[in-house]
């Protein structure tokens, strides 16, 4: 008689017969369409809702993403070559304060200083360097563009220098105004060869728990000198982009100022100069929230993986199935790569459909969606496939363990569901929702970020508004973690106890 | 050394079960206690006892279900766990409620086949062999439990193996179903398969097995040839029908017998040959109508055999202690 003690020749039949095990209960298969049909009709919906009529249109930056370009700034042209240095006096920011009242504040994102523009138009390409109150001297450019200046002097006057010689732009800042610190030489996207130079003061909205207060911010300078292709015209205040989506406007009863007080001059000023996020631009959809099907979608696949191996105990079946295949561990693998590809084809089919037709729906009905470039689109699309696999794993891992349908769905719901849900309601702490998502197999949904936090934008970076503190492959790992973990458990009981 | 367990004859002569010392406790109670012996090909082994005596638990045991504490049972030489492609080895049957109900009864053994690198061609002939062919499309959640236990031997012949071991296949079985069952049990050996067949009732398996092992209290108490057994609870004895059934039995007494009567005119005779008892009768001038050997029916030997491990549990279960 033949006897084999391992398992290489003897995995092929066992991967089959589970195979034919799993298409061969109408439910499970129905289920797993479902799922992936949910994925999509989710999508639809969420594309059909469509977005506000007539509004404005989202400002898109040089880089291609959502953009805040609503400031303060007091500008002539320069062409060619030129510069322009000035010393920041004073920075002061007031935030609302009840019914149409204001009082003082610190918004750390502030912004005070110096700015070269394409054009006043919303997205257009720029470098600036500005004194800010909680962040020292910044040059940016083109809106996701950061580089740290000196981090003191916090001592006002701070002086400041913008150069520029070519496509190059050079920034300098100084205490005194003599001795001078190069901060940096960039060269912006698409500067053009007259630019629109001057001050500028920019405020963004304060980040207050899970919700934001507009903020109004004045500066004063002095010192302002130009040289090189200035045009002779007198200093022009404007405010850039009053109407847009990601501009709220000033809160009564502020408002924009420039004046000029005999070589002070003073501007008043609301909204950044800055890359869009989730909580400024509200309106936008993001392919997570089109993707929002992949909820559901994950019930009907841990259900199905929990059923698969539950109802043999049920029934008695595992003793079948382990005298067909004595080898525990083998049979139970089998189980999860069957049910493994089941549910990733049933996600990769849900996120390429939906996701293609759902952000396809919402752009066609107005409503701005976040970019998604390709790389990324695939990695939320894979992602999703293999959040669905891994989580459908966890099921058959907890079934196996506990044995009785009930238990184990009850047990996967509570691991899986519940962050999920946690995450899902705004008035979860952010703090709760952040280790929800670092810890728990919910931090999964990572893959499916398409938003980019910026450390230069204070905004309510958390998980609800798409904004998860796990990279999207870390987050994944750490449910494909506890899927191993678990069919490891499985694997040791299922040997260890009498079937 | 009890009568009724076998004698070592040597080693098999094809592929069979032997077990061999199997020890295993659930919780408190002890499943099996030292439970030994061994099927051969080509006869149906009959594996009876009564409920509780550990039939299930031996037949988990050869299977690799449950692990046991001591002991070893082997296939051919060989523990189940380590047999390649198994279904082919042995064909088993525990439980005929061991299936999916939403899977036709066709797909579930098209998984099994597929597990054994069978395909559906093979399938398709053992539905055929049950008789379920017209109704191997449905689910198998809507069959009865005669048709589950078809479909249940479907499986077990499935790889075509040399053993079959079915547990309790009666159950639940009509009466053609029944007969069905012995003939398909007699025709498996006949083909020189090891068969293997548990029941708690012998009138199942008397007219079926040619060898027969009595479970009792975790342990096999017989194994034995039914011809053997029936030998052995006849123990000798003489029936004697007589009209004067107290001379003789008065006689007999004397003689060295001992001697029972049913109250009527038959008494049972021990200790004398039928040859003294007629030679004794006609020279002391009894009348007698018959004098014969007695003949213990099966369902008297298995009584007999597992009594002692009826009464030991009704009285554990009644004494505390």
């Amino acid at each position: 008689m033949i006897a084999s003690r391992s398992g290489r020749d003897g995995f092929l039949p066992v991967l089959r017969a589970e195979w034919t095990k799993f298409r061969t209960v109408r439910g499970w298969v129905a289920a797993m369409s479902a799922a992936a049909l949910m994925m999509v009709l989710v999508a639809l919906l969420a594309g059909m809702s469509g977005g506000p009529r007539n509004g404005s249109p989202v400002p898109i930056g040089p880089g291609g993403e959502a953009v805040t370009d609503s400031f303060y700034l007091a500008h002539r042209t320069l062409s060619g070559d030129g510069g322009i240095t000035v010393a920041v006096a004073s920075l002061e920011t007031v935030l609302p304060s009840g019914p149409g009242g204001m009082e003082p504040g610190v918004v750390p994102w502030a912004k005070a200083g110096i700015i070269f523009k394409r054009s006043t138009d919303q997205g257009s390409s720029y470098v600036a360097i500005m004194v800010t109150p909680g962040h020292g001297v910044r040059m940016q450019y083109d809106y996701t563009g950061d580089i740290a200046g000196p981090a003191s002097p916090t001592a006002a006057p701070r002086w400041l220098r913008l150069e520029r010689s070519g496509d190059a732009v050079t920034g300098y800042a100084s205490a005194d105004g003599t001795r001078w610190t190069e901060v940096a030489t960039v060269r912006p996207r698409d500067l053009g060869g007259t630019v629109h130079g001057g001050l500028f003061v920019a405020s963004p909205a304060s980040v207050d728990g899970p919700g934001t207060l507009p903020s109004v911010s004045t500066a004063d300078f002095t010192g302002l000198g130009v040289h090189g292709g200035w045009s002779a015209a007198d200093w022009t205040g404007t405010q850039i982009g009053p109407d847009s989506p990601t501009f709220a406007g000033y809160p009564p009863p502020a408002s924009g100022a420039f004046t000029d007080d005999g070589g002070r001059l003073t501007l008043t000023g609301s909204g950044d100069i800055a890359p869009a996020t989730r909580e400024i631009l509200a309106t936008g959809g993001t392919l997570r929230d089109i993707l929002t099907g992949t909820f559901p979608a994950l019930v009907a696949v841990m259900v199905v993986g929990t059923l698969f191996i539950t109802t043999e105990y049920r029934q008695n079946l595992i003793h079948v199935t382990l005298t067909a295949d004595p080898g525990r561990g083998r049979t139970l693998a089998a189980k999860a790569i069957v049910l493994a590809v089941a549910a990733f084809a049933t996600g990769l089919t849900g996120a390429l459909a939906g996701g293609l037709l759902g952000t396809w729906l919402a752009e066609a009905g107005g409503v701005y969606v976040f970019p998604v470039p390709l790389s990324a689109a695939l990695r939320v699309a894979l992602g999703t496939a293999a959040l669905l696999a891994a989580a459908s794993v966890l099921a058959l891992a907890a079934g196996a363990i506990l044995r009785r349908g009930a238990a184990a769905v009850t047990a996967v719901f509570a691991v899986v569901v519940l962050p999920y849900l946690l995450i899902a309601v705004p008035f979860t702490p952010s703090a709760v929702s952040n280790a929800v998502a670092r810890m728990t197999p919910g931090a999964a949904f990572a893959v499916q970020q398409t938003l980019t936090p910026y450390d230069q934008v204070d905004s309510v970076y958390t998980p609800y508004t798409g904004y998860y503190p796990l990279e999207p492959w870390a987050g994944l790992a750490v449910l494909a973690v506890y899927a191993a973990a678990g069919l490891t458990a499985a694997a040791v009981l299922l040997r260890r106890r009498d079937a | 050394m009890n009568p009724l367990m076998r004698r070592e004859r040597g080693p098999l002569s094809g592929p069979g079960i032997v077990v061999a010392g199997l020890r295993k406790r659930y919780g408190s109670a002890q499943a099996l206690d030292g439970m030994s012996f061994s099927v051969r090909p080509g006869v149906v082994t009959g594996f009876v006892g009564p409920n509780g005596a550990g039939k299930s638990t031996t037949m988990r045991a050869i299977l690799g279900l449950s692990a046991v504490e001591a002991g070893t049972a082997l296939i051919g030489g060989t523990p189940y766990r380590r047999l390649r492609r198994p279904l082919t080895h042995v064909g088993s049957l525990l439980d005929a409620g061991a299936l999916h109900p939403g899977r036709s009864a066709r797909d579930h053994l098209l998984w099994l086949a597929h597990s054994q690198g069978l395909g559906a061609r093979r399938v398709d002939a053992v539905i055929g062999q049950v008789g379920l062919a017209s109704v191997a499309g449905r689910k198998a959640g809507g069959f009865s439990l005669g048709m589950r236990q078809r479909l249940g031997i479907a499986a077990a012949l499935l790889g075509d193996p040399p053993i079959v071991m079915l547990d309790e296949p009666f159950n639940g079985m009509d009466p053609e179903g029944i007969i069905w069952m012995r003939g398909l049990l007699r025709g498996l050996a006949g083909q020189g398969r090891a068969v293997l067949v548990s029941s708690h009732l012998m009138s199942e398996v008397q007219d079926t097995a040619g060898h027969l092992v009595v479970a009792g209290r975790g342990r096999a108490v017989a194994d034995a040839s039914v011809a053997e057994l029936v030998a052995s609870a006849s123990g000798g004895r003489v029936v004697l029908r007589t009209t004067a059934a107290a001379r003789a039995m008065g006689l007999l007494a004397r003689a060295g017998a001992t001697v029972a009567s049913d109250g009527g005119e038959s008494v049972t005779v021990a200790g004398l040959s039928a040859e003294r008892v007629v030679a004794l009768l006609n020279t002391n001038a009894v009348p007698f109508s018959e004098v014969s050997a007695h003949r213990a029916s099966l369902e008297e030997v298995y009584l007999e055999l597992t009594r002692e491990a009826v009464e030991y549990r009704a009285a554990t279960s009644e004494v505390p202690r």
